[in-house]
């Protein structure tokens, strides 16, 4: 069994007390990408609502028959437990708080169109995690190829994410921080590391500058703090994946 | 509503369908626009600038795209005859399940796109994705909704129908009853649903349709 510096191997026999279970599967592989972008989707998000919930790491290595029957169809992460009852998939999971938990902040905005829009987006940005995720896990000679792919996707967001937001600009709330921000936290608040472990430059402010802008505010979130590991620790993990050959993966 | 709503769409679309069978399931009314895929009208690329394909609803001028998020946006707009289950946990696994049509149906629009080795995989993960809704999705229902259609079966029904065609283009049996029995029936169920039957495209006029497309597919890899 490989261990790693992040992993803190602590197995709680929590109780079901009507709070949330938030039963994270933990490979050694699911380092960079895969661990901060899914992961910590919905820990933002029960952190944004309130909601407490009980942290169950689970070792893959030695694999929880419960898990596998709270998501037979993927055997993914992450997995939320709300009262016995398994949601998987992220995005989801994050659909499921929101309609579960009425108290403000929402996550999602009440003007239904202003929905369907925020799930456009929150869909593309899925996609230029899975291209981010493409790049993480090929072969140095498909670096070229892959970064390509994220360049496409980022352009498509720089540009449709300033008509979204208009001209007033991005301003966060922090207490309030909603779908969109917590994707993109997700997914890009590690951008670089990323970038330092795989000398290539993926949020180039030069040509990304509101996506670049944004995601230095986020950063800047305390809650986003709470949740996303340090530069050093990611970069870390980083190395650790790739001298290890191994292969991050997620939901 | 009383406010204008468009479909831009075409006929032979499995995600326009979606969307027309949600309307309709609702009674609500709106104009189609039909769509010259190899001639996009302006106004599709002005709506759906990111990805300049259709179905686009247009509600009141504003754009929506993607068949599963502009069936979203009915549902919350149009609430009765609801198409997705009232208990949270039910809609949140019914999303799990439409997201899982989105991922995985694209394996068979691969079936009609592809040749050889690239069909073959496309074929096999086609089957993969009906085994695992076979076994793992319907239970005992009806349908995936329940005693009525919702979502599910909507976006399940498109992929299905679709597959049927290319059954017939390929001349390879792949949806087999003995195989996937529960889905079998829901299909019949399914197809039987009066919206739906009054609106399927013509089965044979697909058929055609798509073994031309086959033929110069075959023949500019030959």
């Amino acid at each position: 069994m490989i261990t790693h510096p992040l992993l803190e191997a602590t197995e709680n026999q929590a109780k079901n007390q009507g709070k949330v279970k938030w039963k994270e599967k933990t490979k050694s592989s699911d380092m960079g990408c895969g661990l901060v972008d899914t992961l910590k989707r919905v820990e933002l998000a029960l952190r944004v609502k309130s909601i407490p919930y009980e942290y169950i790491e689970e070792d893959l290595s030695n694999k929880s028959p419960l898990l596998l029957h709270y998501n037979p169809v993927h055997k993914k992460i992450p997995v939320l437990v709300h009262n016995g009852k398994p949601l998987a998939e992220s995005m989801i999971i994050l659909e499921y708080i929101e309609e579960s938990w009425k108290n403000a902040p929402r996550l999602l905005p009440e003007d239904p169109y202003q929905r369907a829009q925020t799930r456009f987006w929150a869909s593309f940005v899925q996609q230029l995690f899975e291209a981010v995720l493409k790049l993480v896990t090929s072969k140095e000679e498909e670096h070229e190829k892959t970064i390509e792919e994220a360049y496409e996707k980022l352009e498509v967001l720089e540009k449709g994410m300033r008509e979204f937001f208009g001209d007033g600009g991005r301003r966060i709330d922090g207490q309030n921080l909603g779908v969109l921000n917590i994707m993109v936290s997700a997914v890009l608040a590690t951008h670089k590391a990323n970038e330092e472990v795989f000398r290539v430059k993926i949020v180039d402010p030069e040509r990304f500058p509101l996506m670049f802008s944004w995601v230095e505010q986020l950063n800047e979130v305390p809650l986003v703090k709470e949740v996303v590991p340090p530069h050093d620790k990611v970069v870390a993990l980083l190395h650790f994946v790739r001298e290890n050959g191994l292969n991050p993966s997620s939901s | 509503m009383g406010e204008e709503l468009k479909l831009h769409g075409t006929s032979e679309s499995p995600f326009s369908l979606r969307v027309v069978w949600a309307l309709k399931l609702k009674g609500i009314p709106y104009d189609f626009v039909e769509e010259d895929l190899f001639n996009k009208s302006a106004l599709l690329l002005q709506y759906n600038p990111v990805h300049k394909k259709i179905p686009v609803l247009v509600h009141a001028g504003k754009p929506i795209c993607e068949s599963m998020i502009i069936i979203e946006y009915i549902e919350e707009m149009w609430p009765h005859t609801p198409l997705l289950p009232t208990h949270v946990y039910d809609r949140n696994i019914a999303r799990f399940w439409v997201k899982f049509a989105e991922d995985k149906g694209p394996a068979v629009w691969r079936t009609f796109r592809t040749t050889g080795e690239e069909l073959a995989k496309a074929i096999k993960e086609s089957l993969e994705m009906l085994e695992i809704v076979e076994e793992h999705s319907l239970g005992d229902k009806k349908y995936f909704n329940g005693e009525k259609i919702g979502m599910v079966d909507i976006a399940f029904g498109s992929i299905l129908y679709w597959l049927c065609v290319n059954e017939e283009v390929l001349g390879v049996k792949l949806f087999e009853p003995h195989k996937f029995p529960r889905l079998h029936k829901w299909f019949q169920n399914f197809q039987e649903v009066p919206v739906i039957k009054h609106n399927l495209p013509n089965r044979d006029n697909l058929i055609v349709f798509f073994k031309r497309r086959r033929e110069s597919l075959e023949a500019s890899v030959a």
